[in-house]
């Protein structure tokens, strides 16, 4: 089976550019572009030379000893929480701002959650003197003043968006409506592999470095270049689009999809899109979302703003429709102990997302002698409140 | 003869068509609204189908469609308050919304009811050309629904005659490259593209969208055009708190358009 888009854009009965006329230039510009410039040998030494002086790559990939102990296998931590601004976000912004300057953009905007992306965003357009601007849910502007202020310092324009629930989806709509209003001079970074074809395809490129460097230090480490299991948490799915992405057609290779269940899958809180969701379309792709009768969106909810997402990437979708991936869902409070158990075992403090990955290892029917490596795609930094909080600590 | 086809056959000009969000103000408006517009001279109607994510609109239309949802509004609702419509309207009555509450309910049975009700046309702005033509175009054909699709500044000539020979109708000229209700006024880029495409001599006729919000605008428009369509300028009209009944809010407003001032 492949894993791969058709020349439509498409996964398999996933994906595509439901995207109104007024964007069409745009996205045919990118389209026709991105796998041309990408694929440049001017472009990969850019890439590759800022990933590595700038973002820190590649990011350690580290037998975490106390957590095998307890969870009975033998676990990896993928360190894209060592990554420069926090996370794996990073690696997308980076590819898409030498994009942009391919395509002669002078004007970036981005739609951001907890803020990682808008900090990744902010980040490349300072090093780069490119114009930005974040847009970012009301609710979330208030939730994650540490992040919005660090997009301050950055140089960043800051947009509450207060349509909708005010928080990702709305910040999304908001920036695919700059788009709209912008359609010369403005390149979209989006944050994950959402929206339409080419960005899910695009993205997952980009993030790809993950699994290519996963392979070569397995390698070293096992003398094995692939695991028996590899788990990532799920929101729009880059960080597990691209740790997965050179063991999509290995079946060697159990794919582990870790989601938000917020208060409980069947709680009504929960962003459990795979699990939940029905085909529809949400930001210009077909994908799985979480829909009433009527074919309106659904706001999700989960502790981690990164994860709240109510779609989920289109090749995610196909990854689940197919059985590819499993998909389990974490709560809220299984998060938080994931969380503290990282902390507690291996001194590192995880992202609320990346801590949903931890959470289900415990279900994961891996043997003593079995390989498993966890995307620890984000640092707690931007948790700490919720952790203090929450923890009782 | 399709109602759309039949007006532009007795109307050549200054064809007036107003876009309403269905289930706004009120739940129940809808139909007293369409009645109210095409006795005080609307030419077309265009029935918003509200949506949760309005990529394409401004914040006039993303209100009037949060407020909508908010009061109870569903397509199987809109379609159930339009049962009777035919009894009393004769206009062209075209539905206007995003994809997905249309997959939801089922293309087939989306075009159904259209059919059934006396619906002439159907726009959806986030279906792409492409994917009409390859997997509904059949349908709309087989029902008797039209599609109008959507051209803007920036579509190209030999993609402009493309999606001209695949709408039905007539074409819809976006105006500006913009979310609806963000211009209020037409400037020299929007009238060289009007002017643009009017010597393109298209076989289908066209009608100008975004940014028509008063009689200049709409004036201007119809210079180019067989006419144009008011959206969010009239959702304002009515959405203002006024001591005057819908009806006499909606006959002031097209008096508006029509007169000058």
């Amino acid at each position: 089976m492949g894993f791969e888009i058709d020349k439509g854009g498409n996964y398999g009965e996933f994906g595509g550019a439901y995207i109104p006329e007024m964007l069409y230039p745009n996205i045919r510009e990118l389209e026709e572009n991105y796998v041309k410039i990408t694929t440049s040998e001017q472009f990969k030494n850019e890439f590759s030379k800022l990933l590595k002086d700038y973002a820190g790559r590649p990011t350690p990939l580290f037998k975490a000893e106390r957590l095998s102990a307890h969870f009975g296998m033998n676990i990896y931590l993928k360190r894209e929480d060592l990554n420069h601004t926090g996370a794996h976000k990073i690696n997308n912004t980076i590819g898409q701002i030498l994009v942009a300057r391919h395509l002669g953009k002078k004007r970036i905007i981005a739609e951001t959650g907890a803020g990682q992306h808008g900090v990744a965003t902010a980040t490349v357009c300072a090093l780069h003197g490119m114009h930005c601007i974040v847009y970012m849910g009301a609710l979330d502007v208030e939730r994650q003043a540490p992040n919005v202020k660090k997009m301050k310092m950055l140089g960043a324009e800051v947009v509450p968006v207060h349509s909708g629930n005010k928080t990702l989806k709305d910040a999304t709509n908001e920036a695919i409506r700059d788009w709209i209003n912008h359609p010369v001079e403005t390149h979209y970074i989006i944050g994950s592999v959402v929206g339409p074809h080419p960005y899910p395809d695009m993205v997952t490129r980009f993030q790809s470095v993950i699994s290519e460097e996963i392979k070569v230090q397995l390698s070293e480490k096992t003398g094995r270049d692939y695991p028996d299991y590899l788990v990532a948490c799920v929101g729009g799915g880059s960080n597990a689009a691209g740790a997965y992405f050179h063991y999509l057609e290995d079946e060697r290779v159990k794919l582990i999809s870790a989601e938000a269940a917020g208060m409980g899958v069947n709680s009504g809180m929960t962003a459990a899109t795979s699990l939940l969701g029905t085909t529809g379309i949400i930001h210009g792709s077909k994908t799985l979302l979480m829909q009433d009768g009527d074919g309106q969106i659904v706001e999700p909810y989960s502790i981690s703003a990164g994860l709240d997402y109510p779609g989920v990437g289109p090749l995610h979708a196909w990854l689940a429709k197919t059985g590819r991936a499993s998909v389990y869902a974490a709560t809220d409070d299984e998060a938080l102990q994931a969380a503290l158990l990282c902390t507690r075992m291996e001194g590192i403090i995880p992202a609320l997302e990346s801590a949903h990955a931890i959470a289900i290892l415990d279900r994961i029917p891996a043997g003593r002698e079995e390989t498993v490596v966890v995307n620890l795609s984000g640092r707690g930094d931007k948790d700490m409140e919720t952790y203090i909080d929450k923890l009782g600590l | 003869m399709n109602r759309i086809d039949h007006l532009f056959k007795n109307k050549t000009g200054e064809i007036l068509s107003i876009y309403i969000t269905a289930g706004y103000p009120g739940l129940n408006d809808t139909s007293a609204l369409i009645k109210s517009l095409a006795r005080h001279g609307a030419d077309m109607i265009e029935i918003g189908i509200p949506f949760s994510d309005p990529l394409a609109d401004g914040p006039v239309i993303q209100k009037s469609s949060q407020v909508a949802l908010g009061n109870g509004m569903s397509l199987r609702l809109l379609f159930n308050q339009l049962e009777e419509i035919r009894h009393v309207v004769d206009i062209p009555l075209v539905m206007m919304g995003y994809l997905n509450p249309v997959l939801k309910m089922g293309m087939e049975t989306f075009l159904e009811n259209c059919q059934s009700i006396g619906i002439d046309g159907v726009i959806i702005p986030d279906l792409p050309p492409r994917e009409y033509a390859s997997l509904y175009r059949e349908q709309f054909q087989s029902f008797g629904i039209y599609h109008p699709l959507l051209i803007t500044p920036h579509t190209e000539v030999e993609r402009i005659d493309w999606i001209a020979g695949l709408s039905t109708g007539f074409i819809y000229l976006v105006a500006d490259s913009a979310t609806t209700g963000s211009k209020s006024s037409l400037g020299p880029h929007q009238l060289e593209y009007f002017q643009r495409i009017q010597k393109m001599n298209l076989s289908i006729p066209s009608l100008i969208g975004f940014g028509i919000s008063n009689h200049e605008t709409f004036s201007a428009a119809c210079g180019f055009a067989h006419g144009a369509i008011i959206g969010s300028a009239f959702i304002n009209a009515i959405g203002q708190e006024q001591r005057e009944t819908l009806d006499n809010r909606v006959a002031q407003f097209i008096k508006g358009i029509k007169v000058e001032e």
